[in-house]
This record gives C-alpha cells, sequence and structure tokens, in this order.
C-alpha cells in the first residue's frame, strides 16, 4: 500500500534527487519564525518560533490561545502582521496556493456542502485539490471507505450525525493525498466509540509515514495517544515544545523499584552502600542483601537513590536493561516485588506550561515572565 | 489500492492546472441547477420569446406563408433596432428572475454550512471560487439574453442578405453589450446578496426590493417630484437608458447615458465592495 514520497505532487511537489548528488535534507515541517498575527487590533499571536520536524504535532492550549489561528494562518486565511512562517519549506507570505495545495485541512466547525451525497461532497474537493474526474471518484470512495463512511457515501451529507460528518471531514482532508494533515479539534462533540474511532484513524495515518499530521486541540489525552511532538500556546505564546517520543525514551530509563530480602534484622548501611543512600549514611536503613543489590546495581552504573526503607529509584545507563536488574536480584536472593516506569505525562508538561513553572526536558521558547 | 484494502495511501498522478479549478465548481453548480425541474421548465419558457421572434422574422421573409395566414406585412412588426431591442429587454427580464432562482442559493448555502473554509483551504482563491459559482448563473443568463439575441440578428442577416448585416452591425454589438451590462449587474448583486444574507427566501426578497422598490422610488422621484435625475435610482430604469442609447434610441427626457452607465458602475462597485465579506472565517475583531 505506502507508495514513496517521492511521488509528491506533480505540480508543485518536489523533484527526485539525482542518485550521484546528496540528497538535501527535508526541510522542517512547520517553522515559525517570530510570527505575529493581529486581528483588528488584537495581538493573536505574537512571535511564535519554533522549528517542528515531527510526523505528529499536537498543538495545545487552552481555549482562545491561539490555536486556531495559526492552522488559518498556515493556510492563508490570515496574514502574518510580522514575522513568517514556513510550511514543509514555503513561505506562508508568498507561496499559499503551493501550501495549500500540500495541505489537507480538517476544520473545527462542522462544515459540508448541502444538497450533495458523501461520495459527490469528497469528490468535488479533490477535483478543487486538482484530481481529475475519474481519480477523484476513485480516490472518494477510497477515502470514505477508509474512514468508515464506506456504506453510507451515497447519503446526503446533510442527514448524516455529527460523528460521520467528522469522518466525511476527515476524508475530504484525506483524498488529494496531502503531505500535511491539519486538524482542528478532530473529535470535537464525538462520543466515546466515535472518538476512539477518530483517534485510531489519526495514528493510521500518522503511522503510514506518507502524511504528517499536525493536531490542534485542548484535549491532552488526544495529542499524548497521536502526537510525538507538542507545542504548547498560552496567550498567543509558545509556552512550552516538548519532544514526547524523545520524552516517552528518556522516561523508560526511569525507575522505581520496591525490594524485599529475607527477613533479618536491621543492621545499618555498609560504608560501600553510603552513597546510594539519599540522604547519608545511617539515616535510612537498609538491609543488607537490599544494599548489596543497590551496590551491585552502581556496580552496573546506574544511579541509585533510596527513596524508602526498601525502595530504590534508579536510572539506568546505556546498555543495562530491566532484565540485567531480574538478575542481580536473583544473584542475591532479593525479590523485586514492585517495579514502575517513573513517568512525565503530558498533563505535567502542559500543567507546568500553564502555571508557567520550569520543567526539565522541555525547551522554553519564551521567557517564563512573559507569560 | 481497491477500496477493500481501507489503508491510507498518497496520490501520485497528475494534477489539473490550477487555472482549470474553477471550472470545477461551475460543472457541479450546473448539475446541480439542472436538477430542478422547476428550473429546466423555467428555462424552457425563456425559449418561447425568442423562439416568437424567430417567427415574426420568418414570416417577414416568407410572402407565400403570410398569405397562407391572411396577414398583410404592414400589420406585422418592422425587424428593425425597437424589434431586437425589445426582444433583449424581454429576455433581460426574464433573465433576471432567473437569477432570482438560482443566485441566492449559490453562496447562501455554502456560508449558513461553514463550506467556506474546505473550499478556500484549497488552491483555490477567494476570486477563483467566486468566479466558479457566478460562471454558472452568467452561462444561463446568457444564454436567455444575448445568445437568442444573436441567433435572431443572424437569423435576420442571413434572410435578409449581407448587405443589411453590415448597415446594421451595431445592432448585434447593443444585443450583445447591453446584456452583458445586465448580466453583470444581476450577477453581482444576487451573489454579493447572498454573500451577507445566508437564508434564500430573504435574499430573494432584497434582491425584489433592491430592483422593484427602488424603481418605484425613482418613479417617485421623477414623476412626482420632477426630478429628472430619478432614474439614478433604479437599476432597471438606468439600465434601459443605456440599453437605448447603444440602440441609439435614447429618448429625449431621460437621464444621459453616461450618467446611467456611472450610476450602474457605482453599483457593481458596492456589489464588489460586499463581496469582501467572503472569507474563510469571520474576523471578530
Amino acid at each position: 500500500m505506502p507508495e514513496t514520497l517521492e511521488h509528491a505532487v506533480k505540480e508543485v511537489g518536489t523533484e527526485r534527487p539525482s542518485a550521484a548528488a546528496p540528497a538535501p535534507p527535508a526541510p522542517p515541517l512547520l517553522e515559525l519564525d517570530g510570527l505575529t498575527v493581529k486581528l483588528g487590533r488584537r495581538t493573536v499571536l505574537d512571535g511564535l518560533a519554533a522549528s517542528l520536524r515531527g510526523r505528529a504535532i499536537g498543538l495545545l492550549g487552552p481555549n482562545g490561545a491561539g490555536k486556531t489561528t495559526l492552522l488559518h494562518t498556515l493556510l492563508g486565511f490570515h496574514l502574518p502582521s510580522s514575522g513568517t512562517a514556513r510550511v514543509l519549506g514555503h513561505d506562508v507570505r508568498t507561496a499559499t496556493r503551493e501550501i495549500r495545495q500540500l495541505l489537507g485541512y480538517m476544520p473545527e466547525n462542522d462544515a459540508f456542502i448541502a444538497g450533495m451525497s458523501g461520495v459527490r461532497f469528497v469528490r468535488l474537493m479533490a477535483e478543487l485539490s486538482g484530481l481529475p474526474p475519474e481519480a477523484a471518484l476513485e480516490r472518494a470512495h477510497e477515502a470514505l471507505f477508509y474512514v468508515g463512511l464506506g456504506e453510507a457515501r451515497y447519503r446526503p451529507i446533510g442527514s448524516y450525525s455529527l460523528g460521520m460528518r467528522q469522518l466525511a471531514k476527515l476524508a475530504q482532508a484525506l483524498v488529494h493525498g496531502p503531505r500535511l494533515l491539519l486538524l482542528d479539534e478532530p473529535t470535537n462533540g464525538l462520543d466515546p466509540p466515535a472518538r476512539a474511532r477518530m483517534l485510531e484513524l489519526v495514528r493510521d495515518v500518522r503511522d503510514a509515514g506518507e502524511v504528517a499530521v499536525l493536531l490542534s486541540s485542548h484535549l491532552l489525552r488526544d495529542v499524548e495517544l497521536c502526537c510525538d511532538e507538542v507545542v504548547v500556546i498560552k496567550n498567543g505564546r509558545i509556552a512550552v515544545t516538548a519532544d514526547l517520543a524523545a520524552e516517552r525514551a528518556s522516561n523508560r530509563r526511569f525507575l522505581e523499584l520496591e525490594i524485599r530480602g529475607p527477613q533479618a534484622p536491621s543492621v545499618p548501611v555498609p560504608d560501600g552502600a553510603a552513597a546510594a543512600t539519599p540522604a547519608g549514611p545511617g539515616e535510612v536503613e537498609s538491609e543488607p542483601l537490599e544494599a548489596a543489590f543497590a551496590a551491585a546495581a552502581q556496580g552496573l552504573g546506574c544511579e541509585v537513590a533510596w527513596s524508602g526503607r526498601q525502595r530504590l529509584k534508579l536510572v539506568l545507563p546505556e546498555g543495562v536493561e530491566v532484565a540485567d536488574l531480574y538478575r542481580l536480584a536473583a544473584e542475591r536472593e532479593v525479590q523485586i516485588r514492585r517495579l514502575a516506569f517513573e513517568r512525565t505525562s503530558l498533563e505535567d508538561i502542559f500543567l507546568s506550561a500553564m502555571e508557567t513553572r520550569p520543567r526539565a526536558g522541555a525547551s522554553r521558547e519564551v521567557p517564563v515572565g512573559g507569560l | 489500492m481497491a477500496v477493500y484494502e481501507h489503508a491510507y495511501r498518497r496520490y501520485a498522478g497528475a494534477l489539473t492546472p490550477l487555472a482549470e479549478r474553477p471550472r470545477v465548481l461551475v460543472r457541479y453548480t450546473l448539475r446541480e441547477i439542472f436538477g430542478s425541474r422547476l428550473l429546466v421548465a423555467y428555462l424552457v419558457l425563456c425559449g418561447l420569446v425568442p423562439l416568437a421572434a424567430a417567427i415574426v422574422i420568418y414570416l417577414h421573409h416568407n410572402l407565400s406563408a403570410l398569405k397562407a395566414l391572411n396577414l398583410p406585412l404592414d400589420q406585422i412588426l418592422p425587424i428593425d433596432a425597437s424589434f431586437f431591442r425589445a426582444v433583449v429587454r424581454g429576455q433581460c427580464w426574464l433573465a433576471f428572475f432567473l437569477a432570482l432562482g438560482i443566485g441566492p442559493g449559490l453562496l447562501s448555502a455554502d456560508l449558513r454550512n461553514n463550506a467556506l473554509p474546505l473550499y478556500l483551504a484549497r488552491p483555490l482563491s477567494r476570486p477563483g471560487y467566486l468566479w466558479g459559482k457566478s460562471g454558472a448563473l452568467v452561462m444561463l443568463l446568457s444564454a436567455v439574453t444575448w445568445v437568442p439575441g444573436a441567433l435572431l440578428f443572424f437569423l435576420q442577416a442571413a434572410l435578409e442578405g449581407p448587405a443589411w448585416a453590415g448597415h446594421n452591425a451595431r445592432l448585434l454589438g447593443a444585443i450583445v453589450a447591453s446584456s452583458w451590462i445586465w448580466i453583470g449587474i444581476v450577477a453581482l448583486a444576487t451573489l454579493a446578496v447572498s454573500a451577507w444574507v445566508k437564508w434564500k427566501a430573504v435574499a430573494r426578497i432584497v434582491l425584489l426590493a433592491l430592483v422593484f422598490v427602488l424603481h418605484g422610488f425613482s418613479g417617485v422621484l421623477k414623476h412626482g417630484l420632477d426630478v429628472r435625475y430619478g432614474d439614478l435610482v433604479s437599476l432597471g430604469q438606468m439600465n434601459a437608458v443605456v440599453r437605448a442609447a447603444l440602440f441609439g434610441q435614447a429618448p429625449p427626457d431621460a437621464v444621459p447615458a453616461t450618467a446611467a452607465a456611472v450610476g450602474l458602475a457605482v453599483f457593481a462597485g458596492l456589489c464588489l465592495l460586499a463581496l469582501r465579506h467572503l472569507r474563510a472565517y469571520e474576523v471578530v475583531r
């Protein structure tokens, strides 16, 4: 099914690099360069700057933060007051048509063309994007089957339920094979099964690898499920950008362990394990076997800290896996009663951004004081 | 990809040129219009006047037919500028009612259902969208006004001979120009009104008021208050003055044709300004 990305849109698309020349680096999906948008006297976006390359970028922020205005600016609906934005290397000020050719847009509000069947609606949208009539009809059928509206494709769109209309909007955004899909609150008003279906489709599109996704939402769960990079916007400014994929990977290196050795009277912590205790030797007493386990983990290169009598926090170095800890525990007859990855959730990132608290692992694009 | 695969793939085929995209809208709009039997019936009705005019022209050149019908030649309308002007005037009014049926639905339905962002998020500009939407209307109005007018002219020229055609070439220009002026005014007015009014019925009432209420007001100004330039309030009257001038038959008591033409141009400009309201999203300032 997947075809190569080099089959870009012919009229405005990329050129296939020659075999001899090294391929030029692909432009970022989205580059914001001091982007400011004023609507009337109101500054809605204020000096946004970021370079985003993820396959699925989440645009998070409370209502009124400027997410939709940013999408509209990328589509050329609003002109930047100053600064600019580049979508797949094209400047929004000078190459609106080229950008629109490469984008698929699913608006936030209910939007459809009255008096048309689903297939006719999607076909019209495909033809307006430049597909010849026959190809547009074929793709319209495919897109509607893909989103799960195959059986309803001959029904008038006006008779669709809200969930079906959302899916039809997704179908029209996908039908012409865009390189970047802009989804504005795609799960708005959907019941839980329809929401799950929509998110599954978004993940499926993302995983197909042929189209990148920019998902605007105020629902953290939607972004967490679908995105590998997140931009948090607050009051028209970027509060935080975070690489969720890297965040997830780094989270996998932090462990919390609860261990238990054979019952034995407490003894002070041996000198060799002293460095492992968080508050100095003797303050948190640990069993000798547990202490030996901690020392052995240190020997593997782990950073170890006691967080309780039989609780350890570990940072695994590269090359050391959880299985190695189990092996150490078995050798020292220590039971691992509980093992948990300590995760920094998107909620932490978002709340941190909203509270303007600095947080490790996320780059702050604007001064904290400016938020 | 066959539909049963239910998987996403990009489109890798050729694209149509950008200039052709508005034509897609024209095609879809025409298909929608011809889906209405009432409108098709009205279009047929619009063909009856030119048909009757064609019969008159034919009778003028067929003495045996006149004898058979027992009609003397002097009882038949003369085929001159007045004849063509009358045909064009009738067709222009039929065209207005056709626009009243089609026009308000062109934009108002899209506005009501928030469809504009769907169109304008594609490589289709706002003028392209307007051109695509109005293209179908302009085609149908042409089919009712200058196309039958020109056909009648060519029929008369064919029957009368090339000398008549050469001598009356101005009539053809007048038929086409006066029809296009009316088409432009009517199309712009319907688009401008439907860009502001989301409901078709209300848009129709506004259009009717724009033409007939202003015409009545113009009559009051001109005949009741003796204001010579009262004609400039009425779209129909301004168009009639310009049309008469184009046919070389300007009435002495009417406003100058130049003033009427300027009045129509100002109205068209106002309509274009009103169309600037049409945006993908309404910006709340």
